[in-house]
């Protein structure tokens, strides 16, 4: 948790390597990484309370995938693609923290 | 009055009684856990003898839940006026002891009366927070105490320094009266703040984490930036308030006390700092404590978004806020964070009339997604408000690197500077030679037998052209160029002349900042 890890480190602004401490929050940023259409994960922590799929299943945009409960409320989860669901990677009752994978489509 | 009378008497028993505050057990308990008592932290603060304390027989009105029965000496807060270093100022500290310092509603008429009274008559007001959170008893009337708090610390912001001091939990709503203060101070194992605990994390969210790793004192001046200053224990953290209340004016009509005024230490040579390498780092705190009045530079927020450099040292025994891109960390651009960390420090030094004096090294903004996606341009954009915004003296010096927007972002002459110097090693410059090389010379580095070599040679000849103090100063751009040596002279001369000056600008009602 320490902001200033004491070694020297190169960082890169156009073009020039410059010597330098990172801080501890530049060290710890998340990495980008482009979006899978067919990966659905968990945008809030919460509760999977009710699953209306399984692999197999033929789902139209936006139709309810299943329910998380997140902060007192019941979410319904919809179906981000038309297509046919792959694995369904969660259990009802199952906590789930955010970025968690839920569903995944052929 | 003589003494033995039953007045006197009933007077004794009475204030002797509150004056207990939640008693022997509730006052040891307190202690084992590395606090002191509320009162002993004001009395701690303030000139010795000094402090005046109002509202001891001040009782709450709550009649459910049996409350009627109890009695909260002091309602859980003292309150009163003293002086720090002879300067007088208003204070109140929340006494855990009571109620496990609880906020209900005549707490907080007690901190508001004593709020009123701070910007009435133009003195600082330091709070110190040590409380459960709302008196749940109390119900609604406590959310409206909070809420008097929070409007009274926005009507005092700009007119009187407000000092939040966190010895204790400060959770939940109760976090945004310090958020809206202009200094927090937290100390080690001491200071807790959050919106949410981590048992409503784990019950809601299925989070495990300590409180401690939630909202202690570290996590909010390296994490979060709520905080600016931590201490070790209470006893270093009242060392510092004091320190910090010696550069302030007491309010926004009045300057700051002067002291005596100081030569730099001989320590710091500032010929002596700054690589020839413009890649290399240094630390430009040497070079602040190198021109600056006994080497002594107070810094503010050292632990969070490092790549910047902000605190009040003196001029020739005055007050002066100063703000440096840090070479040391992340080459010392600006961020989120650091333009964040900023911004609100000049905005602080223009209320209060300290003159700007800042130190220019930086590459530029920092590229990434993460940045992008975080709002650097929103952030970015706070530290061109509070810059054009402050009419204040402001005093720019160019140490080396200025390029692209991070060279406009540092109080440019654009963003009326009043004086702009550069050392010989300044380079003011679109971009650096590097960058600047591959875009202008692409095709010919491209078509060249050796492209690597064209590459290096169209550097070096950008480099010669342009990374140098004097393509600004043909323009005007910058006032003069200076040797690193002449520093504090011309950083002396600038003060002392810019005394009178006015600025006028449209009347509005606000600006509105990115904020």
């Amino acid at each position: 948790m320490t902001e200033q890890p004491q070694t020297m480190r190169t960082l890169l602004i156009e073009d020039r390597e410059y010597e330098t401490l990172y801080t501890g929050k530049f060290e710890r940023r998340r990495h980008y990484s482009i979006p899978d259409p067919k990966k659905l994960h968990c945008v809030i922590p919460g509760v999977i309370l009710r699953i209306h799929v399984q692999p197999g299943k033929k789902v139209q945009r936006d139709e309810p995938l299943l329910i998380l409960e997140a902060m007192k409320m019941q979410n319904d989860i919809l179906s981000p693609i038309e297509g046919k669901v792959k694995t369904v990677h969660v259990e009802v009752g199952a906590m789930v923290p955010r970025g968690t994978l839920l569903i995944e489509f052929e | 009055m003589p003494s033995s009378t039953p007045k006197h008497l009933e007077f004794l028993k009475r204030s002797t009684r509150a004056l207990r505050g939640g008693g022997q057990k509730a006052i040891e308990r307190q202690i084992a856990m590395g606090k002191l008592t509320a009162r002993d932290r004001i009395t701690a603060i303030l000139d010795t003898s000094s402090f005046h304390e109002y509202d001891l027989f001040v009782e709450h009105r709550c009649k459910d839940f049996d409350m009627d029965k109890k009695v909260l000496p002091g309602d859980g807060v003292i309150t009163g006026t003293g002086t720090l270093s002879g300067q007088g100022v208003c204070i109140y500290a929340q006494d855990f002891t009571v109620a496990g310092g609880s906020l209900g509603l005549m707490h907080a008429r007690k901190i508001t009366k004593i709020m009123d009274h701070a910007i009435k008559m133009g003195l600082p007001i330091i709070g110190i927070n040590d409380s459960g959170g709302a008196r749940i008893q109390e119900g609604v009337d406590s959310l409206a105490g909070y809420g008097e708090i929070f409007y009274r610390n926005t009507k005092a912001s700009g007119v009187v320094p407000q000092i939040s001091v966190i010895l204790g939990p400060c959770a939940g709503g109760a976090v945004y009266s310090p958020a809206l203060t202009d200094f927090v101070f937290v100390v080690d194992q001491i200071s807790k703040m959050f919106i949410t605990g981590p048992e409503v994390i784990k019950t809601v969210l299925g989070e495990d984490i300590s409180m401690e790793d939630l909202g202690g004192a570290r996590v909010h001046t390296e994490i979060s930036g709520n905080a600016h200053f931590f201490a070790r224990n209470e006893l270093e953290c009242f060392h510092q308030i004091k320190k910090l209340m010696t550069f302030l004016p007491g309010n926004n009509t009045k300057r700051p006390i002067p002291q005596a005024p100081a030569p730099p230490k001989a320590k710091y040579n500032v010929e002596q700092i700054i690589p020839a390498e413009p890649s290399k780092p240094y630390d430009v705190r040497d070079i602040i404590k190198a021109v600056c009045d006994n080497s002594d530079f107070f810094e503010i927020q050292q632990r969070w978004a490092a790549n910047i450099v902000i605190g009040f040292a003196r001029l020739n025994g005055e007050t002066i806020g100063i703000v440096g891109n840090q070479p040391l960390v992340l080459a010392g651009v600006l961020d989120v964070d650091s333009s964040d960390k900023a911004a609100r420090f000049i905005r602080f030094c223009n209320a209060f009339s300290i003159p700007l004096v800042t130190f220019v090294d930086l590459p530029g903004y920092l590229p990434g997604v993460d940045q992008e996606h975080a709002g650097v341009i929103r952030h970015g954009a706070k530290i061109l408000y509070a810059y054009s915004e402050a009419t204040v003296p402001k005093t720019t010096v160019i140490l080396r690197k200025a390029y692209g927007g991070g060279y406009i972002a540092m109080c440019s002459r654009h963003l009326r500077a009043d004086f702009v110097f550069a050392w010989p090693t300044a380079e003011i410059a679109v971009m650096g030679p590097e960058g600047a090389a591959n875009i202008i010379f692409r095709n010919e580095i491209a078509a060249a037998p050796d492209p690597v070599a064209m590459r290096k040679q169209k550097v070096v000849e950008y480099t010669e052209k342009f990374a140098n103090p004097y393509v600004a100063a043909a323009a005007g751009h910058i006032d003069a160029v200076i040797l690193p040596a002449d520093t504090r002279k011309f950083l002396l001369h600038a003060i002392q002349i810019s005394k009178q000056k006015t600025e006028s600008r449209p009347r509005k009602k606000h600006g509105i900042p990115p904020f």
